[in-house]
């Protein structure tokens, strides 16, 4: 669940310029399944609950992706299977936190173990054939250079993603749901109050997280690394509860965080294929090292985190 | 037994049931014989000595890294880095043990075990004081430092302490032979189980049996409450904190010390985060820790005769193991809503005034 990325792009061939480059796609490459299930997780505890179970949501979409794209030859079908697996795997989540006395962090480790489970599971036929990858768009096509090329494949579901991020943004801060999902996320008893339903505003939001985490794991099994197996994510789904923290439940600022966790797990494998041969597995920690100096540094145990919603349990 | 005791026990029973129901439903879809299914899982955990073996050798780190979600959360911590936590401890024993050199195999044990159980309880115990005084939420450090402690292990691994004759699979220095934490005479189960059994024990006396313990429940039911009887909530906080995560750090002792003989990636097993679960399942009860934890470690240990007669892939016990949690943990719902199980004094008084229950209030 938790191996080593994969190096990102072989760019040995240009020296070390190679490392910056090949950290900039590995930003987006690394970065963009790291996007849309950080964004996930963003609508869902924006809405006060959090979802540990993306994890296996991702995996699971991953692999239906990947058999839907082999059975139909459409990639782009694949993608969207993957987001209605994922919302099952979410409004299941969404249920079962509903019923008084369940444990939302507790259902969310079950449900990694029972998606990731299904996934290898229902999966094995699809480890050895061949599915239609998902298309990238050139962007490189002014270098001759093989190396460059390669580098700057930048897949339409990245664009997707960047659109997406200010589009949900706007959609919490300037529309009637968004007011809704906050107010609920803010104060339960407040949106109570006013007739709304605590719980379904709640399993909505849960759903629609799932929704995105089954296209970020699409996005493993169909662009990068394109294959399925079991090894495919190495924790993207529960880094990304980290990584809304880091980005302070600011969609955008997910976009950004999404980016620099992906450069951070690229920077490894390119330091490595440079010579660089020790030292580097600590730029893994890079992410983490710094969520957690900003929770250190901007808790306290009287005040909030900026950004946090109040209903959130789990950053209380 | 006492009515509350017969409703944890039935509401299991019925969630085990009903897992096992779906199970059975699913692997028929996939073609197996769901009886067939069910027999050779028995074979194969419970069923033969070498299965019960086997089952026991699984059982004993999840029954260590369930302590660790299981003792904070008496105070209302909720701890999910017994998986940091083990490999922390896994790192530090076998650097121990590699220094020990010449000295006597008990006490390069001795030592790994006390090396073992420091760091994985400074690792969260960390945590625990970052939430005693900064306010840092717990769940989200734990599992931070998870991460960070994996790439902590194979910095380590594959850097400065690799031996330089292990190639395919970076790993440290091997400690001798006779240095490795031995079986149990007459078993082929090494120590760490009794490690999980007498930490369960040690843990179940100390939470039910003990001052620290009740002060522990009174501040976990209440913090404020427990903030004003002077109870020194802070100083719980880490002291639960360090037990936790020295019980899992001791799990990663044994997996080295019993083993592996050295550290690799191997040591990042899982069974931190099943551990989460056991608790949970236990209803961080330490003395129900070592039944649920025998139940997970029978369901991995039948999972090659699974594959072997029933001819079905190695996730099948993980499908399992989802299930079981998920039903098991949405069982807790039903908890007070069976009016048979309620004491005898509040049935009389409810059904004198006729008013409604409590979970509708």
């Amino acid at each position: 669940m938790m191996s080593a990325i994969d190096p990102v792009a072989d760019v040995t061939g240009i020296g070390v310029w190679g490392v910056p480059l090949a950290v900039a796609s590995g930003a987006v490459r690394i970065g963009t399944p790291f996007l849309f299930v950080s964004l996930g997780e963003c609508l869902t505890e924006k809405s006060g609950r959090v979802n540990l179970g993306l994890e296996g949501t991702l995996v699971m979409g991953a692999m239906s992706a990947y058999a839907i794209s082999y059975y139909s030859g459409s990639a782009w079908l694949g993608v969207l299977v993957a987001g209605l697996v994922g919302s099952v795997l979410g409004a299941l989540h969404g249920w079962l936190c509903s019923l008084p006395r369940v444990n939302d962090v507790a259902i969310g480790i079950a449900l990694i173990s029972l998606g990731t489970g299904l996934a290898f599971f229902l999966g094995k036929p699809f480890i050895q054939p061949s599915a239609t990858k998902l298309p990238a768009i050139d962007l490189g096509f002014w270098s001759s250079s093989p190396e460059v090329r390669s580098a700057l494949q930048i897949n339409a579901l990245f664009v997707v993603g960047l659109l997406l991020a200010p589009a949900i943004a706007f959609l919490l801060a300037r529309t009637r749901w968004g007011l809704v999902l906050r107010t609920v996320g803010e104060s339960s008893d407040a949106a109570r109050s006013m007739g709304y339903r605590v719980n379904t505003v709640r399993a909505i939001a849960t759903t629609c997280g799932g929704f995105l985490a089954g296209v970020a794991g699409s996005f493993l099994s169909l662009f990068y690394p394109g294959s399925w197996n079991e090894r495919l994510s190495s924790g993207q789904g529960l880094m990304a509860v980290a990584l809304v923290i880091f980005a302070q439940w600011n969609p955008v600022r997910c976009l950004w965080a999404a980016l620099l966790f992906g450069a951070s797990s690229a920077l490894g494998p390119a330091l490595q294929s440079v010579g660089v041969s020790s030292g580097y597995q600590l730029f893994n920690a890079v992410p983490y090292v710094l969520t957690l100096g900003i929770m250190i540094a901007t808790s306290s145990a009287s005040r909030r985190l900026p950004g946090q919603p109040a209903e959130l349990t789990v950053a209380r | 037994m006492n009515r509350a005791a017969a409703e944890a026990v039935l509401i299991r029973a019925g969630a085990l049931l009903a897992s096992m129901a779906l199970f059975g439903a699913f692997v028929a879809l996939a073609g197996a014989d769901p009886f067939d299914v069910f027999y050779q899982m028995y074979r194969g955990s419970f069923g033969t000595s070498f299965s019960v073996q086997n089952t026991l050798l699984r059982a004993a780190p999840l029954m260590l890294t369930a302590l660790c979600t299981a003792i904070p959360a008496r105070l209302g911590l909720m701890v999910i880095g017994g998986e940091g936590a083990m490999v922390i401890g896994g790192l530090a024993s076998i650097t121990c043990g590699l220094a020990c050199g010449a000295m006597p195999p008990w006490f390069v044990t001795v030592a790994m075990a006390v090396a073992g159980i420091a760091a994985g309880g400074a690792w969260v115990g960390f945590s625990g004081a970052l939430r005693a005084y900064r306010g840092v939420n717990e769940t989200i450090s734990t599992l931070l430092f998870n991460y960070i402690a994996i790439a902590l292990l194979s910095y380590f691994v594959e850097g400065p302490m690799r031996d330089p004759t292990s190639l395919n699979k970076p790993s440290t220095r091997a400690i001798p032979a006779e240095d490795m934490l031995q079986s149990i005479p007459g078993l082929e189960v090494h120590w760490g189980l009794v490690f999980g059994l007498v930490a369960c024990v040690i843990a179940h006396v100390l939470m039910m049996r003990s001052v620290f313990g009740f002060g522990a429940a009174i501040a976990g039911g209440n913090l404020r409450a427990g903030m004003l009887c002077g109870l020194p909530v802070r100083r719980m906080m880490i002291i639960a904190a360090v037990l936790g995560g020295g019980a899992a750090g001791l799990a990663g002792m044994a997996e080295v010390a019993a083993v592996h003989g050295r550290a690799n990636a191997s040591l990042v097993t899982g069974y931190g985060y099943t551990g989460i679960l056991v608790s949970f399942m236990a209803q961080h009860e330490p003395l129900a820790i070592i039944p649920v934890a025998l139940l997970f470690g029978g369901i991995g240990a039948s999972n090659g005769l699974l594959q072997r007669v029933d001819h079905l892939p190695d996730a099948t016990v993980a499908v399992l193991q989802g299930i079981l949690f998920v039903v098991i943990l949405a069982s807790e719902t039903l908890y007070g809503r069976f009016a048979i199980f309620r004491p005898r004094e509040e049935r009389v008084v409810r059904s004198a005034v006729r008013g409604p229950t409590p979970e509708a209030i």
